[in-house]
């Protein structure tokens, strides 16, 4: 009972809802009834038709139950996060004091390794935000997937998804960050593959996987290295303990000892690469933009609450072993922190270009993600860890509401499009490219096939548009200026009083990145609500009525607040004007996650140690302007082009020809997939079928079957023999001694010629022995 | 330790399933039908399932701390005078652990037979009689006895490939069962010629077959001194690949593995549970419990041409097994062999594990590191014995659903299948999990052994580690190719009238492997102290 009582142990059962919700939900919303498989109603759509053949589906109280389970599991999640957070800010100095417990989860030899739950203001900064859009994400599904046949098994999936995030969120070691880390990427393998009868879902899903999995068995590298020199997993054991960091980085490592780097860059390298796999970075990134292919609250889930959130909130645990050994903030740069910021600023500029020339509505935002962790990666390796952790927030909020914003859009379409076929009697289309489109291949998330939404969904494209203006960073009244901004004030920071050049690269990078940001933002809005419509499902599209549409738009109404407010607490103090307001005393958000971080006076006493608070980059006027610039320009680029005179049906994009050959390079991602198939996919496949083909039974086997053929034929000759020679002598000797009385007994012919032939015969042979022997005697 | 009606509870689960197998074999000829055959190999199964069970908790109540004595001996008494052979059965923390195995395993096996009409209660008999071969190899406590058991589950096994073997294909004569099963019998044979030699080297010349006596004695005895006239390192050596060559082949250990996809491809479904659920272990148990603590000083002897030591050869050798099994499993078309060669790949992990045990046992025992990393290897040792009762939980669960496939569909290529999980949610959502436990996802067992075991070889063996993570990766290949193939895609219109989904029989043998799975993955420390304890005192027996 005391474990009930004690508030440290309170932050186990954050991630046990969502847990017991899929436990529950698996095993007894399970009863189904055979229903044939061409019901047009339950398997519209994402399911094929299977003639003549009835299959199982869960009874709709199952759907019912599982749909109230899930969602009373994520209700108690935020319920009990908030009561955690109450409880975390009673406490004195967080940071310094943190909620923890934890239990011996496995004996190693004489020592235990423990296993626990760990609220520290990283963590608190996550629960505030994760569990929030969870459930605006489970609202939101309860509306998506009403028609889905597969609803309850979808529920228990993303409960299990949301029950790995949060427990990654209060682990307090290496080891169970890795634990809910790793059962993300299977949830997001599932509901990536949900639809699995589709060529393009189970492929998106085996692609997703394995490309983490690249970057996850590194990790589990990290993992074990680290374990193995320090002896525990644990943050606080590690990241908030001077000693063992500088123990780290003044280690000579096992591997790459000669090319003196410490032990903490090895680590740090290796633990980084699971990030570039989890929150694809590239080169990694290619399996993020193919996960659209799940259902879209999946895609929100996976690009912003949790998957990709989870590669750099571990990286945000992690900083204090990457930073060791270097120092930032003066310029100084470790191996991972330069692996960071170079990683992060390429992919951010580098996944922009692609986002610029996609024409699927998800593909943009998808490529909007990898570009938008690209910043916060770039951040983190220039020391920018407030503003990495604050970008995280806010990212994750506007890029909930755009994808579920596009969700409904492509509700809406789908929605559209089977209207125009009920009354495609009564109302022929007058529009015959769109019909021939519509009927075979029309595609509800081409954004050539929207336009004018504006009109019939309104509250989508309000959220939406204010959505897209926090992604742009619109100056001052939305969340992305502010995280934003404060990644480039620290980058401006490091050019102007160090001359780092890992600063400056990242400045002009992400500055880039961000005026393509807001230009592709914008052509995104225009193309889907701006102008007429281009199709004839764009005309009807709309997300119809009662509850299906409340679940579907009260979540983006909400997340659409907190993409507007999220900015407001991390206000730099001496920012004009606004400072004053918002953060009187101190910078809120600033002033909490520091904390995080060992304190000052406990790293003083280590050379190799950087000093983990320093002060928030002064106001300086070049980068605030530099956001300034790069978010309205593009905006006003985009406006021009896209808004201002719109696309009629038909009519190809103006940046085709523009951008001349740099566009098919956009488009089709820099080849990187072809490449990727045939230089790793395709041989390792080939060399798979060698292995079994020449290794196995090539040589092994046929070594093997040489000595058995060796052995046979032994065996063979050992018969042969038998008969021959040893059943010949044994079976000949009785033979011949049979022969040789019969031979005898045809001489007893009782004639008497013969005999006296024979005594004659036998008295010349006795003479000539006779002789022969006497004469050898006279010769000696 | 518990008695059964006065009998030792080792004695009894070493001979009661032989006892089991006689009522159920006879029970054939005696006329009830083969229903009740049935119930009453899997009540009797059952029994010694429970008390398997209670042995190894019993085990754990005796409280042993680290450095106690490692063994519980419960029975010793005159057996093969001639030879000083003695009948001692007893267990440790090792042993323990693949008791309870086999005691599980056994009962899962019979339910997966449950269908099977040909002669079942002959089948179900060759079951029974395995399981006393691989207990009595477990808690044998005297070398001959050990020899006698490793053997004795090689008859069952061979008929059971044999006789209830997979059909032959269209087309073809003979079904692949024939060579297969000659194949494994004479592979297994030919590699236990050396150890029966081995063997009775050792109890000739130590006088002695007792394990615990031998780990004493065996290592020093006549250091430097002429055994049949030759050095008797010499002789050692040879006696040290009698026994290698054996284990490895059973374990198995590239390049000795090409018995097993055949073997496990072929075998009928219960087959395929007991040979990759026990059977593999028994090897590496033998590693463990005699080639390890016999010939410490040969596994720091170089190998002439390579340059490196034995241990670190049986490291490679592993490593080479965990990255081309996994290939060659990514490479397969039969579920059954991909599934077979997953395991090449699984206890490639485990022979790591050995070879990071043998190192450092042996360089603690030569003196010849001063500065041993005694944590890493006992991490390591943790690792492999928790990674042989989460392989045996893993691949029987595997091959009992690829077995429940192809039982209903009659064949085993997987582009034969496809989509099936419209169909069969339940063998789906239950394949899935099974998979995600054999892929070694954290949160289920197999992830927490792997994870020790890397844990523990990073150390020790730094680059082959990093090596053996191609072969991680390449895991995911394989499982993710076979769960595609067989849930994901368009529904194959082939199997449009059959019943796919698992018999009561088949969920009712999954159910407890399921559970074993999520619990160990969740909260290890129900079964790692045990090892633990026992593995530390080794070590610590050592030093002293």
């Amino acid at each position: 009972m005391d474990f009930l009582n004690d508030p440290n142990a309170l932050p186990w059962l954050i991630p046990a809802g969502p847990l017991l919700a899929f436990l529950i939900i698996t095993l007894i919303t399970n009863k189904s009834k055979l229903t044939p498989a061409t019901d047009q109603h339950e398997y519209g759509g994402h399911h094929p038709d299977y003639e003549g053949m009835s299959v199982p589906v869960v009874h709709p109280w199952s759907r019912v139950i599982s749909v109230v389970v899930g969602m009373v599991g994520v209700i108690a999640a935020l319920l009990i996060s908030w009561q955690t957070l109450s409880i975390a800010s009673q406490l004195h100095h967080i940071g310094e004091e943190v909620l923890a417990s934890s239990i011996v989860w496995m004996d190693t030899g004489d020592t235990t390794f423990n296993m626990g739950v760990l609220v520290d203001p990283a963590t608190v900064i996550m629960l505030v935000m994760v569990p929030i859009a969870v459930l605006m994400i489970f609202i939101y599904s309860i509306g998506y997937m009403a028609h889905d046949p597969r609803q309850a098994r979808f529920f228990a999936l993303i409960s299990l998804f949301a029950g790995a995030m949060l427990t990654l969120v209060v682990a307090d070691n290496v080891l169970l960050l890795f634990v809910g880390w790793e059962i993300m990427g299977v949830c997001s393998y599932m509901l990536i593959g949900f639809w699995f009868e589709k060529e393009s879902a189970y492929k998106a899903a085996i692609k997703a996987f394995t490309t983490t999995r690249i970057a996850d068995v590194v990790m589990l590298l990290g993992i074990a290295y680290l374990y193995s020199i320090t002896g525990t997993l644990s943050f606080r054991e590690i990241m908030y303990n001077p000693e063992t960091l500088d123990m780290l980085a003044t280690t000579t490592p096992i591997i790459f000892g000669g090319w003196t780097v410490s032990a903490a860059s090895i680590i740090g390298i290796f633990l980084i690469i699971g990030t570039v796999g989890k929150s694809a970075q590239f080169p990694l990134h290619v399996w993020l933009p193919d996960a659209m292919e799940g259902p879209t609250p999946v895609s929100a889930m996976i690009h912003a609450a949790a998957m990709v959130s989870a590669g750099i909130f571990s990286l945000i645990r992690l900083y204090p072993l990457f930073a060791a050994g270097g120092d930032p903030h003066h310029g100084l740069m470790t191996e991972p922190l330069a692996f960071m910021a170079v990683v992060g600023a390429f992919t951010a500029l580098l996944a922009a270009t692609m986002a610029v020339a996609q024409n699927d509505v998800k593909a943009v935002l998808a490529y909007s993600t990898i570009s938008q962790l690209g910043f916060m990666m770039a951040a983190l390796g220039i020391g920018a860890y407030i503003a990495a952790a604050f970008h995280l927030i806010t990212h994750a909020f506007f890029k909930a509401l755009l994808f579920m914003a596009a969700g409904s859009v492509i509700h809406g379409m789908e929605h559209g499009e089977h209207h125009v076929h009920e009354h495609a009697h009564g109302h022929p289309s007058p529009d015959a490219s769109g019909e021939t489109r519509g009927v075979e291949h029309f595609d509800p998330q081409d954004m050539f096939n929207m336009g004018g939404l504006r009109k019939t969904m309104p509250v989508t494209f309000w959220t939406f548009l204010i959505g897209g203006l926090s992604l742009s960073g619109l100056p001052i009244i939305t969340a992305g200026f502010w995280s934003k901004d404060e990644i480039l004030a620290d980058a401006w920071l490091g050019i102007e009083k160090y001359g780092s050049g890992a600063h400056a690269l990242v400045f002009v990078l992400l500055a880039l990145a961000a005026f393509m940001t807001a230009f592709y933002t914008m052509r995104q809005i225009s193309l889907t609500f701006g102008g007429e419509p281009r199709t004839e499902a764009a005309k009807h599209a709309s997300l119809g009525q009662g509850l299906i549409s409340f679940t579907m738009t009260l979540p983006l109404i909400i997340l659409a607040a907190f993409a507007i407010v999220a900015g407001f607490v991390g206000v730099p103090t001496d920012f004009p004007v606004l400072g004053p307001i918002f953060s009187p005393e101190y910078n809120a958000f600033h002033h909490l996650v520091i904390e995080a971080l060992p304190l000052s006076e406990s790293t003083a006493a280590f050379a190799s140690l950087p000093d983990y608070h320093p002060h928030a980059p002064p106001f300086n006027i070049v980068p605030v302007a530099t956001s300034f610039m790069v978010a309205l320009l593009g905006l006003w680029l985009g406006y021009m082009v896209y808004w201002r005179n719109p696309l009629k049906a038909g009519q190809s994009d103006p940046l085709v020809k523009s951008l001349g050959p740099l566009h098919p390079l956009f488009k089709n991602r820099y080849y990187l997939d072809d490449i990727y198939g045939d230089v790793f996919v395709k041989p390792s496949q080939w060399l798979a079928r060698q292995v079994i083909t020449f290794l196995d039974r090539g040589i092994i086997d046929a070594i093997l079957h040489i000595i058995a053929r060796i052995s046979t034929w032994l065996g063979d000759l050992t018969k042969v023999l038998n008969l021959w020679l040893i059943d010949g002598v044994g079976d000949g000797i009785p033979i011949a001694i049979f022969n040789f009385g019969g031979w005898l007994r045809r001489m007893q012919t009782g004639r008497i010629q013969q005999y006296l032939l024979l005594v004659l015969i036998a008295a010349v042979l006795i003479g000539i022995v006779l002789v022969l022997s006497s004469g050898a005697a006279l010769a000696q | 330790m518990i008695d059964v009606f006065g009998i030792d509870a080792l004695s009894v689960l070493v001979f009661g399933p032989a006892l089991s197998a006689f009522v159920v074999a006879s029970l054939a000829s005696l006329g009830p039908s083969k229903q009740v055959g049935r119930w009453v190999a899997l009540i009797l199964s059952l029994l010694l399932a429970l008390l398997s069970i209670k042995v190894f908790f019993d085990y754990q109540a005796a409280g042993l701390a680290i450095g106690d004595d490692q063994f519980i001996v419960t029975q010793d008494s005159a057996w093969f005078e001639a030879l000083n052979s003695r009948w001692t059965l007893g267990i440790d923390g090792i042993s323990a652990v693949m008791v309870l195995l086999t005691g599980i395993l056994t009962p899962l096996a019979i339910l997966a037979s449950w269908n099977i009409e040909d002669r079942s209660n002959m089948h179900l008999a060759l079951l029974l009689l395995f399981e006393t071969g691989s207990m009595g190899v477990f808690v044998a406590m005297d070398l001959m006895v050990f020899f006698l058991f490793y053997e004795l589950t090689l008859v069952p096994m061979y008929f059971l490939i044999n006789q209830w073997g997979s059909l032959p294909k269209a087309g073809v004569k003979f079904s692949g069962r024939f060579y297969a099963s000659t194949k494994f019998m004479l592979y297994s044979f030919g590699g236990t010629l050396g150890m029966l030699l081995a063997t009775q080297l050792i109890g000739w010349s130590a006088g002695t077959f007792n394990i615990t006596a031998l780990t004493e004695t065996w290592p020093l005895f006549r250091q430097g001194e002429a055994l049949l006239g030759t050095d008797v390192s010499t002789v050692k050596a040879l006696a040290f690949v009698g026994f290698f060559v054996a284990f490895s082949i059973k374990i198995p250990i590239w390049p000795f593995h090409t018995w097993l996809p055949d073997a496990h491809g072929e075998a009928p479904t219960a087959g395929s549970m007991l040979l990759a659920g026990i059977m593999l272990k028994l090897g590496a148990y033998g590693f463990i419990r005699l080639v390890i603590p016999f010939f410490p000083d040969v596994w720091l002897t170089e190998v002439a041409i390579i340059g490196v030591n034995v241990a670190t050869l049986f490291a490679i050798l592993s490593v080479v097994g965990i990255v081309l099994g996994a290939f060659a499993a990514f490479g397969q078309t039969d579920i059954k062999r991909l599934v077979a060669y997953s395991s090449v790949n699984h206890m490639g992990f485990v022979g790591i594990g050995i070879a990071v045990m043998a190192q450092t046992y042996a360089q603690i025992w030569t003196g010849a590191n001063p500065n041993p990393d005694l944590q890493s290897a006992i991490l390591a040792t943790n690792g492999t014995v928790l990674q042989m009762f989460n392989h045996g939980l893993s691949s029987a669960g595997m091959f009992l659903l690829a077995g429940a496939l192809y039982h209903k569909t009659h064949t085993r290529e997987l582009g034969d299948y496809g989509g099936l999980w419209v169909k069969a949610p339940v063998m789906g959502a239950i394949l899935l999990f099974t998979s995600f436990a054999s892929l070694g996802l954290p949160g289920l067992n197999g992830f927490v052994s792997e994870f020790l075991i890397v844990r523990g070889a990073w150390p020790v063996f730094t680059t082959l580690t990093a090596i053996a993570m191609i072969g991680l990766l390449f895991t995911g290949g394989y499982i993710l190719k076979g769960i595609r193939a067989v849930l994901h895609g368009p529904f194959n219109m082939r199997w449009r009238d059959y019943n796919l989904e698992l018999t009561p029989a088949e969920l009712l043998g999954m159910a407890p492997l399921l559970v074993l799975m999520l619990l160990t993955g969740v909260y290890p420390n129900w079964i790692l102290p045990i090892i633990n304890t026992t593995v530390s005192t080794i070590f610590a027996g050592l030093a002293s």
